[in-house]
């Protein structure tokens, strides 16, 4: 039995140890926000939070989530009030909105490691998460805003 | 919030009591006719916009979003006639259905084609809303006027909430689409202004809903394993160890279909199980040994010798001006070069999935489609499903970018619900995506020119081969269709004497699709890098003879040498091609970037232009190459004229987001083919833009009460030719081959 928190609620589990976290995310627990993009930590839309840093939830197995406390993109904030968030609809980042989710994550975690990224940091940070609509400035731009803002 | 929610329109009048207030259209052309009178029959078909007795507005977005959106401007266009109070607006998504007119997202056109319809179907909600209100206050609706929400009668000071006047505008006729007043474009409301988009609150909480996420009651999940090589079939397959996963409940083999690929889906063997990664790991234990078909001879690098060569040979004439061979014969020197762009992939970021639920000869499914009635058409057709027992709920998409005008997802779901009698979501996995796509056609092109003594163009010719998107269509169509050839060929504006365009044969071996701008992407990479090369011929500088190229401003229409202009299917007398317009915007980015001001060493400016979609676009790259060849791209700026803009924040999105598409397929993008199989597989070699390589792209939109025509695509074509020659004007180097990958290294 493996058990877990996922946005602060305690869970168990005891099916697939090898099943990627992001499934049992999607499938079992319906927090779609995290999104499927490639399977191979390459792309970075399933991007949560694992005890606070972020990590891809396609190559996270359940087996090693055990007591572990996950955050989601819905667990982020409770009414999409988290700085980032807001940087987000200030700079109006998203097109299609598909790997946003990821990016948020991603950029969330940045910050609570670095306050004052630069470009490079940013650049670093963010660079696994790809976004094919390109909306890859306004994310800097967002980040930059949301920096100035914790 | 505005969550979408694709409720029957049926059910949701249903539900939602009798109070409220529908308005009849029609087809675009015809579209508030005075016959469809509103009636207490709420049920009456093509609905675009809906109040209820509180107020509450409800727009329908006719076409889907791919984060283009559709959903946000449609609805902003209607909404600023009805004169509507923006906070008080739902939008709801439409179902696949004729009645509504086009649908489909995917030629640039959701705003061109739907514009004049919404406002017509606003501006008639807004006149009964009026007239009821007259009527009520017993004055002549003359003196009354609406106004966010309200209707107004100055004179005496009264006024009344929609809510207050739905029931009884209800009553009213509906007035004939003459007798509609539209509203000035000075007094536009939401038409021009930046509105957010309406999902951009779900989306940064990840409540939006795509296809991917559908859920359906009792639902199962599958993985589907198809022939590497397309054409080919299943020969036997071994479910054994796939049956012993946990998990997975059922094997069993899907047929594709014969001929053209079309909308089919393709051939394969399905795992059905009860979670999407029991159907992956089932799906990875199955053994199949495949017939692998005739394409098993293809291989895209003697696919590009071939096409290379054709491309030296005489083509078939797609349009003529002039001698070209009397004008290279008397030129003082001729410019000759050859341009390759391979296959390239969608890679949107949502793969292909979607859910389909059969119960007898009813099937509904809930898909990310860009053509939603040319699914349901297809459904149609070849599973034999009722038009009329055919529903499609059209989710949001995470990107379209071509892909998701295939329906083959769609209709793979729908076999396998069919076989097993349950509502089915079928995941694609990344590794699908990238393999079994309907692929940019690889495109070999050889340009020649010949320049007088002052080094200005008397001949120009052009031949071009590619396999045709026809053949998705029409098994053995091997030459390029009117709208392909009409894309950066046949359409070039040049002010020169004699031309000659031409159009080699190219078989398809595989899925040949859509991708976001089409062949304009290798077209206008072409013609925009041979400028620059003849420009370099006359020792001109780039930008200044592109514009000369252009000649004095006119309307460009090539209908009388021996072609078809096609002009994305407009008249031109409604959409002429005015060459001034494109020189204005080449003029504009030039400026904005600061044409002809020094820069550091190793940097580099690169300018092109091209029309597409009726929108005239220039970009003026500044790249920067470093000794050991590794670029960087400090800014961009753009010049766009799509005419008058609905939502500008959006058309600089689409811009920026266009640039880096083109930065995309401009450095990395290349899919190769070996024996008929896709090479590549995943994002580690199908490497697209990431952050660090995305440049900060500064958009100039022109200011114009022209028609408003697309933004979706056109920003794409000319990003790579104006970095290939940024990269000539800091280097030296001229690439004619994409992707650049690593050809600036030593």
């Amino acid at each position: 039995m493996i058990t877990l928190s996922v946005n602060g609620e305690e869970r168990e589990f005891d099916g697939d140890p090898e099943m990627p976290l992001l499934w049992y995310l999607r499938d079992e627990l319906g927090y779609t926000g995290t999104k499927f993009g490639c399977g191979a930590g390459l792309c970075g839309a399933c991007t949560v939070h694992q005890d606070g840093v972020a990590t891809r939830s396609c190559m996270t197995q359940m087996l090693d989530v055990d007591g572990v406390a996950i955050t989601t993109i819905e667990g982020l904030s409770k009414d999409g009030s988290h700085p980032v968030q807001l940087a987000w609809i200030k700079h109006k980042v998203p097109q299609c909105g598909y790997c946003q989710a990821g990016q948020i994550m991603q950029a969330a975690s940045l910050l609570a490691e670095n306050s004052n990224p630069s470009d490079e940091d940013i650049d670093t940070a963010m660079w696994g998460n790809i976004c094919r609509c390109g909306t890859y400035q306004r994310v800097r731009a967002a980040i930059k805003t949301a920096a100035g803002d914790l | 919030m505005r969550a979408i929610r694709n409720v029957s329109r049926r059910g949701f009048l249903k539900s939602t009591a009798a109070a409220g207030f529908i308005i009849g259209l029609q087809l675009p052309n015809k579209i508030v006719q005075g016959q469809q009178a509103v009636e207490d029959d709420k049920f009456a078909p093509n609905l675009f916009v809906r109040i209820d007795d509180q107020g509450t507005v409800t727009i329908i977005a006719p076409r889907p979003d791919m984060g283009q959106a559709v959903r946000t401007a449609l609805p902003q266009i209607l909404a600023d006639e009805l004169e509507a109070d923006w906070d008080r607006i739902e939008v709801e998504q439409a179902l696949a259905d004729v009645k509504y007119g086009p649908q489909g997202v995917g030629a640039s056109d959701s705003v061109r084609d739907s514009f004049m319809m919404l406002r017509q179907a606003g501006a008639a909600a807004r006149q009964m809303l009026v007239q009821a209100a007259a009527n009520e206050w017993g004055v002549d609706a003359g003196d009354c006027e609406a106004r966010m929400h309200k209707v107004y009668h100055p004179a005496s000071g009264r006024s009344a909430d929609y809510g207050e006047l739905a029931m009884a505008a209800s009553t009213l006729p509906v007035p004939d689409a003459d007798s509609l007043t539209l509203k000035d474009a000075a007094d536009f409301r939401y038409i021009g202004q930046d509105m957010e988009i309406v999902d951009l609150r779900d989306i940064v909480r990840g409540k939006a809903q795509y296809g991917i996420d559908t859920v359906v009651p009792g639902m199962k999940y599958a993985s589907v394993v198809r022939c590497p090589v397309f054409g080919g079939k299943v020969k036997s397959f071994d479910d054994s160890a796939a049956l012993d996963v946990a998990g997975v409940e059922r094997v069993f083999e899907i047929e594709g279909g014969g001929g053209a690929p079309s909308y089919n889906s393709l051939g394969g063997v399905a795992v059905v199980a009860n979670s999407t990664w029991a159907a992956k790991k089932g799906a990875d234990a199955l053994s199949i040994e495949w017939d692998m078909g005739p394409n098993a001879v293809y291989n895209s690098d003697a696919y590009k010798t071939l096409l290379q060569e054709r491309v030296r040979q005489p083509g078939k004439l797609i349009r003529e001006q002039g001698d070209v061979e009397q004008g290279m014969a008397s030129a003082a020197k001729t410019v000759e070069a050859e341009y390759y762009v391979p296959h390239l992939v969608h890679a949107t970021m949502e793969p292909m999935a979607a859910v389909a639920h059969v119960e007898g000869d009813k099937v509904q499914l809930w898909m990310p489609t860009q053509d939603p009635q040319g699914t349901k058409s297809f459904i149609n057709q070849a599973l034999g499903f009722a038009d009329e027992n055919i529903t499609i709920n059209c989710t949001l998409m995470g990107g379209g970018f071509g892909r998701k005008s295939k329906a083959d997802f769609g209709v793979e779901a729908v076999r396998i619900s069919r076989e097993i009698g349950a509502p089915v979501k079928v995941t694609w996995s990344r590794e699908n995506e990238i393999q079994h796509g309907y692929y940019h056609a690889v495109c070999a092109q050889r340009l020649r020119a010949g320049l007088d003594h002052d080094g200005r163009a008397i001949a120009w010719h052009h031949c071009t081969a590619f396999p045709s998107i026809g053949s998705t269509f029409q098994e053995g169509a091997t030459y390029g269709l009117e709208f392909e050839i009409n894309q950066g060929v046949v359409d070039v504006p040049f002010d020169i004497p004699n031309i000659r365009c031409e159009n080699a044969e190219a078989e398809a071996h595989v899925r040949i699709g859509w991708f976001r701008s089409v062949c304009n992407i290798n077209h206008a990479f072409a013609f925009n890098s041979f400028v620059s090369e003849m420009a370099e011929a006359a020792g001109a500088d780039p930008g200044a003879y592109l514009l000369q190229l252009m000649g004095e401003p006119r309307y460009f229409d090539p209908s009388n040498e021996k072609t078809k202009f096609w002009n994305y299917g407009k008249e031109t007398a409604d959409y002429p091609f005015d060459t001034g317009r494109l020189s204005h915007v080449i003029r504009v980015a030039m400026d904005k970037a600061g044409w002809g001001r020094d820069l550091p060493k190793g940097h580099g400016l690169g300018v092109a232009a091209h029309r597409s979609f009726l929108t005239y676009v220039a970009a003026v790259v500044e790249v920067a190459v470093d000794d050991n060849g590794d670029l960087s791209i400090p800014a961009v700026h753009y010049a766009v004229d799509c005419g008058l803009v609905v939502n500008p924040d959006r058309i600089r999105a689409q811009v920026e987001g266009g640039a880096v598409y083109g930065v995309s397929l401009a450095l990395n993008g290349e899919i190769t083919m070996r024996e008929g199989a896709v090479e590549q597989s995943n994002f580690h070699d199908y490497e697209v833009c990431r952050i660090d390589n995305a440049p900060e792209v500064h958009v100039h939109i022109i200011e114009s009460d022209e028609k408003p025509t697309g933004i979706g695509e056109p920003p794409v074509p000319p990003f790579a030719p104006a970095l290939i020659n940024a990269i000539h004007a800091a280097t030296g180097k001229r690439i004619r081959t994409l992707p650049i990958r690593d050809q600036l290294r030593a």
